[in-house]
């Protein structure tokens, strides 16, 4: 189902419990970084190599906020809208994105480059406003700094 | 000032090297306990720094220990809560991803005394590039054999693993993160039995933060007392805060406990941005009760004048607003935040945080209905103490505390709306 060094990874992480259903959080990374979201194959398969059942697998994938059901962008904008970061203004860099891009929070760009989210506390409190781009963080981020960014993921 | 944990910080990183943390004191604490103490003296010695979890309940570190049986059938586990997400809170990311060792052998130590031979390290998602941080850090201590089979010849044996949580708050519930660890959704656990007697896999397991942990390794080089007579007589050491919001330089600072709040804003913290005045301080994570200006005057960050005061110390997240901020708009996103994180599973906190953000909404468009903010009391007082865990808790007390003490800021979304009213029956 994945790539040689994936299910290696998988076969290794199972090993870490004594219960091999334990293997599903991180196994359901390995799934969404080789198809870019859980695909119904992705739960079937998972449940097999688990010894789960498939709705198991699905209630768990739905019950945590960082797995997609559905295909989203190659580069998911995650900006912190919890307290500390809004005190700074992530409203606005929220705003100036949505404006830059031409898509509301919750979709995705039609080239498919972008998928903009707001997502709560990122632990980034101290080094507000936050974005996280994929699972890089950028901190103390400002409407020129998100602009730049956007500008160089856009050429890659 | 006294750095304890914060020793190492300096360094930038460089003690994420298992060498560079060696040659500045690691791993000294691990090699002791395991050559001079029996494990009952480790827990004595915590109890003896009147060490309390640091993530944010405060409970006792030895008692809790102390509460794992000694003929349990099952395998005792050991688990660090590494899911920091309580909004205004960072402290952990900089312990992991500055001094990883320090924790890493705080947990060693600790696995020791509860005579755990298996510990999980329970990360958030999001800090997935300080999860890479921790596995290189633990292949590291295997290979110097701090971990592994036989440690330091002591006839003692640990693993420890890490695991990736996946964007959920309610996973720093220790029952929650459990069931997470499990494989499950994170739903809390029926209390008791208590995690200590039936936890992980069913074993007795213990769950402490990762500053908690952290602290272990002083607390066996130096001895308990030591360690007790940084702080406060009931609120033993120092403790990470993290400063954030309006302030001139915000970030992680260490201070000895009944440090004063006002100090840790204006010296730590460099004051309020812009040369304005201070309005309201949260001083332990979102789910506390916030502080005015007066409050935060004669408040020390110990456990127990923050109690004092109507609060609580918390995870140690002091969230600092100027004199500009609205309280109602800054509670309407902290009841946001608890609404989104709400796990479902008991009806006073799934329907009640729910309610509660759809009267913030109309009152935040200024079409609040007058008895809106009693309305708003009404329904925190029906999660309050009425919800299966303390998620619902705090998501009512941010909102009872703003409406006693900032009610201005929330009538003047009621006021609005019946101008609006005359306006229109005019």
């Amino acid at each position: 189902m994945y790539s040689e060094a994936n299910e290696r990874k998988l076969d290794k992480i199972i090993t870490y419990y004594p219960v091999k259903r334990s293997a599903i959080l991180p196994a359901l990374y390995i799934a969404q970084e080789e198809h870019g979201y859980v695909t119904d194959d992705d739960i079937k398969y998972l449940a097999e190599r688990l010894d789960m059942r498939v709705n198991e697998v699905e209630e768990v994938v739905t019950f945590y906020t960082m797995y997609s059901r559905k295909p989203i962008g190659k580069y998911k904008l995650q900006v912190c809208r919890t307290v500390s970061c809004w005190l700074l203004g992530a409203e606005q860099i929220t705003e100036h994105i949505e404006h830059k891009l031409g898509c509301e929070v919750g979709e995705t760009t039609k080239d498919g480059k972008f998928t903009l989210v707001e997502v709560e506390c990122l632990g980034y409190c101290d080094l507000a406003p936050c974005l996280q781009v994929n699972f890089d963080y950028h901190e103390k981020v400002t409407v020129e700094s998100v602009d730049k960014l956007i500008d160089n993921l856009k050429t890659k | 000032m006294t750095k304890v944990l914060t020793s190492r910080f300096h360094l930038n990183g460089a003690a994420c090297d298992i060498d560079v943390y060696t040659e500045h004191g690691g791993y000294q604490a691990l090699q002791k306990a395991l050559k001079e103490f029996t494990p009952a003296r480790i827990t004595d010695e915590v109890k003896k720094s009147a060490l309390r979890g640091r993530g944010g309940a405060g409970f006792p570190t030895g008692m809790k220990w102390s509460f794992v049986p000694k003929d349990a059938k099952r395998p005792t586990y050991l688990v660090c809560n590494a899911d920091e997400s309580e909004p205004g809170t960072g402290k952990d990311r900089d312990l992991m991803r500055y001094d990883p060792h320090q924790m890493i052998e705080g947990m060693i130590i600790s696995a020791y005394a509860l005579n755990s031979y298996t510990s999980y390290i329970y990360i958030r998602g999001e800090y997935w590039y300080i999860k890479d941080i921790l596995e290189k850090a633990i292949a590291e201590a295997y290979a110097k054999g701090y971990l592994g089979k036989n440690i330091l010849g002591s006839g003692f044996n640990h693993d420890m693993y890490v695991h990736p949580g996946a964007g959920a708050y309610i996973c720093g519930e220790e029952t929650a993160l459990l069931e997470s660890l499990e494989g499950k959704r994170g739903h809390p656990r029926l209390k008791p039995p208590f995690p200590a007697v039936v936890g992980l896999y069913g074993g007795p397991t213990v769950v402490n933060n990762v500053e908690t942990l952290a602290v272990v390794p002083w607390i066996v080089l130096n001895g308990g007392d030591w360690y007790r007579q940084l702080g406060t007589e009931k609120s033993g050491g120092t403790k990470l805060f993290t400063v954030s919001g309006h302030v001139n330089r915000p970030g992680n600072y260490e201070v000895p406990m009944g440090y004063p709040l006002m100090s840790l804003i204006n010296n730590e913290g460099g004051g309020i941005s812009g040369g304005r005045k201070l309005k309201a301080c949260i001083p332990g994570g979102s789910s506390v009760p916030i502080l005015n200006a007066e409050e935060c005057e004669r408040v020390t960050m110990d456990y127990e004048s923050v109690a004092s005061v109507g609060s609580m110390l918390g995870s140690g997240g002091v969230i600092v607003m100027d004199e500009t901020t609205d309280i109602f708009e800054t509670t309407r996103n902290i009841t946001h935040f608890y609404m989104h994180e709400s796990c479902g599973w008991c009806t006073p906190c799934r329907e009640g945080t729910r309610w509660l953000y759809k009267v913030f909404d109309r009152m935040r468009r200024y079409e609040g209905l007058p008895g809106d903010v009693e309305l708003l009391d009404d329904l925190a007082d029906k999660i309050l103490g009425k919800s299966f865990c303390a998620l619902g808790d705090a998501a009512a007390m941010p909102v009872q505390s703003a409406i006693n003490k900032f009610r201005e800021d929330f009538d003047r979304r009621i006021k609005h709306t019946l101008v609006q009213i005359q306006k229109a029956g005019d």
